[in-house]
């Protein structure tokens, strides 16, 4: 279970961009997270995520009452949920090959070891070809990118997805075959996906469940 | 109708670059081989004595004449550049190292501790640091590790401030939040992600640093402070000429005063040239 309750986050302590926002996902649900640009729907992910400390409310996962975000979150916490951000540019370190920032997570968890075997398996499954891996994200294109990046957020194999705008840069083939890779893993492991965008044919179509911004904070 | 300004695009700008960089390379070369091969192959001693040659102007003998109690200047200025280099290197490097490790941890700890040390690194800078530097050889013997000491401890300030603002920068970038999500402690994100991402500015701020502590090297020695008197630095040999400028004693004091300034444009010179390579797009600002 993935609960939020009246989450007040922001940048400022006196304008805060989410004012009461609630929140509930079930295992294996996936919900969509309608709401205009510039109305905290990004920061709403990154709390979910356990990026972003909110000033107020509470975060439940999986049984969890979350105390610390960040590298404050314990780190088996802060792995359940796999994150996939809007650029893909800005989201990949420059200076790592793609099989360096597919493995990364793996390397940080002290899983080394099946770090080769496992990017391959990944690599495949989200559509990057073998000559792609050793390329650095300069020489790649935002679609490319972005399908290494779905990688690297499904290498520890999160119990939940956080997808914030992941196909707003994307053309509609490889949003379409991203949404079948997230698919694909839900189906294998049950895991739930909080899908953040402002089109809602696409979020209508890929989610259980879709609901608005203004539905989900009070007034 | 508007007035155009010429400056060299395209081939002849690469080329005027290319030109900056073979020079400054060239010299630098000449400068640090002379530095390192003349004192151990040429077995002269630069403290030699000849009253009877004392003040005598360059000649085939002398290249660079002689000094007031006739030692021969261009040896004392090769020693001399030998001591502003090692003093420069060591301190510029310390420095750096010194600036990188606080910036890095004010700028990625942040709240109290980057409030506590970036106002420490404002009173240490409120201090003129020839002053500060000037207290510190006092409190030790004159020689090249308190100097270098001296130098070290004065000018890792700004090397602080550029990596704290770099890392500033760089911490709020999604990739890093990619890495949190991801399971990386601090230090992992530290050293996998900010520290290089800092390198090439804490790089130039490292080899920039290099003429200006041999500049404040020079100043040291100028003002007593540095290398005992008898031990050659360029800052020695220019307070050790002024005596006899007035008496129309041109060369003691512009030999070694060319040698500091020679290096430092060197390193200038490459330093820019490195910098217009790394980043593209601030070359155009940089060039307006």
């Amino acid at each position: 279970m993935l609960e939020l309750k009246d989450i007040t986050a922001g940048y400022d302590r006196r304008a805060p961009v989410v004012r009461g926002a609630h929140l509930t996902l079930r295992p294996g649900e996936s919900l969509g997270l309608l709401g205009p640009s510039g109305c905290g729907k990004s920061t709403l992910a990154r709390v979910v995520a356990l990026l972003h400390r909110p000033e107020r409310g509470t975060v439940t996962l999986d049984g969890h009452a979350v105390t610390g975000f960040s590298h404050r979150a314990p780190r088996s916490l802060r792995t359940a949920v796999g994150v996939v951000f809007q650029q893909p540019r800005l989201a990949a370190d420059p200076r790592l090959r793609l099989r360096d920032l597919v493995a990364e997570p793996l390397r940080a968890t002290g899983r080394r070891t099946e770090a080769a075997a496992r990017v391959g398996e990944l690599a495949e499954r989200v559509g990057l070809g073998a000559d792609l891996l050793s390329r650095r994200p300069h020489e790649v294109s935002d679609g490319q990118l972005q399908r290494a990046c779905l990688a690297r957020a499904l290498a520890l194999r999160p119990r939940w997805l956080v997808c914030d705008e992941m196909t707003a840069m994307l053309d509609a083939s490889t949003t379409a075959a991203l949404v079948a890779v997230v698919e694909d893993y839900r189906d294998r492991t049950g895991a739930g996906l909080l899908a953040v965008g402002h089109d809602p044919v696409l979020l209508g179509r890929w989610c259980g469940r879709t609901t608005h911004w203004n539905e989900i904070v009070k007034d | 109708m508007a007035e155009t300004i010429w400056r060299p695009q395209g081939r002849a700008r690469r080329s005027t670059r290319a030109l900056r960089v073979r020079t400054s390379a060239a010299v630098l070369a000449v400068v640090v081989s002379a530095v390192l091969i003349v004192p151990p192959l040429a077995q002269l001693d630069q403290q030699a004595v000849d009253l009877a040659a004392k003040l005598q102007p360059p000649s085939w003998a002398h290249p660079f004449g002689t000094d007031d109690v006739g030692r021969d200047l261009l040896l004392r200025c090769v020693y001399g550049l030998r001591v502003s280099l090692l003093v420069g290197l060591v301190a510029a490097l310390a420095a750096t190292v010194i600036g990188t490790a606080v910036g890095a941890a004010a700028g990625a700890l942040g709240g109290r501790t980057d409030r506590l040390a970036m106002r420490a690194v404002d009173t240490l800078s409120s201090v003129p640091h020839l002053l500060l530097g000037v207290f510190v050889v006092a409190v030790f013997r004159p020689g090249v590790w308190p100097v270098v000491a001296s130098v070290a401890a004065t000018h890792w300030l700004s090397t602080a401030r550029i990596v704290r603002a770099e890392v500033l920068s760089l911490r709020g970038r999604p990739y890093i939040d990619a890495a949190v999500s991801g399971g990386a402690s601090r230090w992992r994100v530290a050293v996998r992600h900010l520290v290089p991402g800092i390198l090439p500015q804490a790089g130039l701020a490292a080899v920039l640093m290099i003429p200006h502590a041999m500049w404040h090297e020079s100043a040291l020695s100028f003002l007593g402070l540095g290398l005992p008197a008898h031990q050659a630095s360029l800052g020695g040999l220019v307070q050790g000429g002024r005596g006899s400028l007035l008496a129309g004693h041109w060369w003691p004091t512009l030999f070694p005063g060319r040698l500091l300034i020679v290096p430092t444009l060197a390193v200038a010179g490459l330093a820019g040239a490195w910098r217009e390579r790394r980043n593209p797009r601030r070359r155009s600002e940089l060039t307006l």
